[in-house]
């Protein structure tokens, strides 16, 4: 008693009996492959546990908040492409609706309705991404090739409607830049048809497969109420039981005409965010369903419309600014930034595939945002991270990791 | 509870300590003293009428021509069951911003608030480790204030007055230390 013992080793000094001794540090990340994107973790190992963890972000840092600061409100729709690169169209949507709902544009109700179809694809093919990934990093990657088909089929159809598959620029303020096309309706009807076989095949390899639910049941979970504290959203929130989503919340592009279940899990673990995903893919198939009925049941020239007629902030068609002076006009004003927004600010969020996806816009009357923050749903609830794996093994750690569904745009704007 | 029953609610409660209110798409915004801000989340967050339970978002505005609160540090708290927002402001003076941390009422706000420090330089003061979240730890400046100009400064068709709001702002240096 009294003395401390002291062991000396090479140059290191340590009282006998502490931490340091036992543990080793390790980095994971930034550029591991198990990590799928920039995330770097310090973490103190014992054996093979995790005593404690560090996360840093910020290494694709690109000040996109900043950057909107100086741009017209059309050029930061490819900013937030370059959020959640998984499901851009999701980005870019809610951002032509926070723009709309703050300057007030009726968007007509096809254009509303091939938005729903459009965000529900791209729900459909982040959360084939993210379980696909979880069934790899279980050591299963056959249900990844054949998810990944559909995942290409999704891409195709948005490269059918805006040209582009990942960071898409999809849709416009006020709608669509052009109705889409034959090719792009007969791949979505493609893809509701034979997208349930897959899935079900899918959910046939995993829901009972003894590995998988070895690896993933109890591992990564979190209670309602430290989720809620963390500030969860979306998928992960729903999968500790609290069935909150935006589309049912405040809904937004006519969610409130649409029939769907909110899926909802009670552990919080690993397994429960895998189900809430895979069931999500069952809404939002029938949502697509849904909609696609609902744009066959239009008459008139509703059915035509998938644009809102709103010349200050609509590019008109190219064919119009060739041959008609006012759409000249005002092609000319939004190209050039030269589009006043009213003073004020709005707080508008959409259900994005991996939480609420909220658009902060601050405007003091100019061309541009005076402020434009985005609430990023995976940058705060990454967290939780540590808490979610601390006393768990390192593989454990890596399948939360992915079960979270992190994407690093997202994480560091 | 709507938001005029909210207004009223916190009227009776701090008074003077808060004012400014306005509604802003649904979302009641209300200014209050700094030093207060803690006392009102906590009301908020304990009255069980209230239950604002969720911190939403957490993020600040810099206006460089507000005398003594250039910054602003701005709070959106979220009552799950009666859908309702509340955004709670507090105006800071840009050479001591500090105000208190919220990391003991929700976890949500340890990194938000990184952020602000990062990008505003706000001082969360008891904050459990108050770093910079996104840039480099040698910065020396925080680079969402509007003294940082975002373009190249030769270029005029990217001036400020050519959006909409002349173009007098001081540019200040910025320098990252080696």
């Amino acid at each position: 008693m009294g003395k401390v013992k002291s062991k000396k080793k090479g140059n290191i000094n340590l009282p006998e009996g502490s931490l340091e001794k036992k543990t080793i540090t390790l980095n994971l990340g930034p550029t591991h492959p198990a990590t799928h994107g920039v995330f770097q973790n310090i973490l103190e190992i014992d054996g093979e546990i995790i005593k404690s963890a560090v996360p840093t972000v910020g290494y694709i840092h690109r000040a996109f908040e900043k950057i909107a600061e100086r741009r017209p409100l059309y050029q930061i729709t490819p900013l937030t492409d370059r959020l959640n690169y998984c499901s851009a169209p999701l980005n870019n949507l809610g951002w032509h609706m926070t723009v709309e709902k703050f300057v007030g544009i009726e968007v007509p109700k096809r254009a509303s309705y091939m938005r729903v179809i459009i965000m529900e694809l791209a729900r459909i093919a982040d959360h084939i991404v993210c379980n696909s990934i979880m069934g790899v990093d279980t050591g299963a990657f056959t249900g990844f090739l054949y998810m990944m088909k559909y995942r290409e089929l999704i891409y195709e159809i948005y490269e059918e409607i805006c040209g582009s598959r990942l960071t898409t620029n999809i849709g416009r303020i006020g709608g669509f830049e052009r109705d889409f096309t034959e090719a792009a309706w007969e791949k979505i009807n493609k893809l509701v048809t034979e997208f349930p076989d897959v899935l079900t095949e899918f959910e046939n390899l995993f829901v009972r497969n003894r590995i998988f639910m070895d690896r993933t049941q109890g591992v990564g979970g979190i209670s309602a109420e430290r989720a809620l504290n963390y500030g969860f959203t979306g998928p992960n929130l729903r999968a500790a039981g609290v069935d909150y989503d935006v589309r049912i919340a405040k809904p937004y592009s006519r969610y409130d005409e649409f029939e769907f279940d909110i899926p909802v899990g009670t552990t919080g673990d690993c397994y429960d965010r895998f189900q809430v995903r895979g069931q999500e893919m069952w809404q939002s198939l029938s949502i697509i369903k849904q909609a696609l009925a609902k744009i066959d049941a239009l008459e008139g020239e509703e059915a035509t419309l998938y644009h809102a007629d709103a010349p200050d902030f609509y590019l008109p068609l190219k064919k119009d600014v060739y041959t008609k002076m006012e759409a000249l006009i005002y092609h000319f004003k939004i190209i050039m930034g030269e589009v006043e927004m009213p003073v004020g600010e709005i707080y508008n969020s959409i259900e994005g595939a991996n939480g609420e996806l909220g658009y902060y816009l601050v405007s003091d009357g100019g061309r541009s945002p005076y402020r434009l923050h985005f609430r990023r749903p995976c940058f705060i609830y990454y967290q939780a991270y540590p808490e979610l794996i601390v006393g768990g093994m390192i593989s454990d750690a890596i399948i939360t990791m992915s079960s979270l569904n992190l994407i690093a745009g997202e994480l560091d704007a | 509870m709507d938001n005029t029953n909210l207004q009223e609610r916190l009227v009776q409660k701090f008074g003077e300590q808060i004012f400014g209110f306005e509604e802003n798409f649904g979302i009641l915004k209300l200014y209050a003293d700094k030093n207060i801000n803690l006392k009102i989340m906590q009301f908020l967050y304990d009255e069980e009428d209230l239950a604002f339970r969720f911190l939403t978002d957490l993020t600040a505005v810099h206006y460089p021509n507000q005398e003594g609160a250039e910054l602003e540090v701005t709070y959106l708290m979220y009552n799950m069951y009666r859908n309702q927002h509340i955004r709670l402001n507090f105006g800071l003076d840009i050479n001591q911003p500090d105000i208190f941390t919220a990391t003991k009422l929700f976890e949500t706000s340890n990194w938000l608030e990184r952020e602000c420090y990062d990008f505003y330089g706000v001082n969360f003061v008891g904050h459990p480790n108050l770093i910079r979240v996104m840039n480099v730890d040698e910065m020396d400046y925080h680079p969402l204030r509007k003294e940082f100009p975002l373009e190249d400064q030769t270029r005029r068709d990217k001036d400020d007055e050519m959006f909409g709001r002349g173009g007098d702002f001081s540019y200040g240096n910025m320098n990252i230390k080696g």
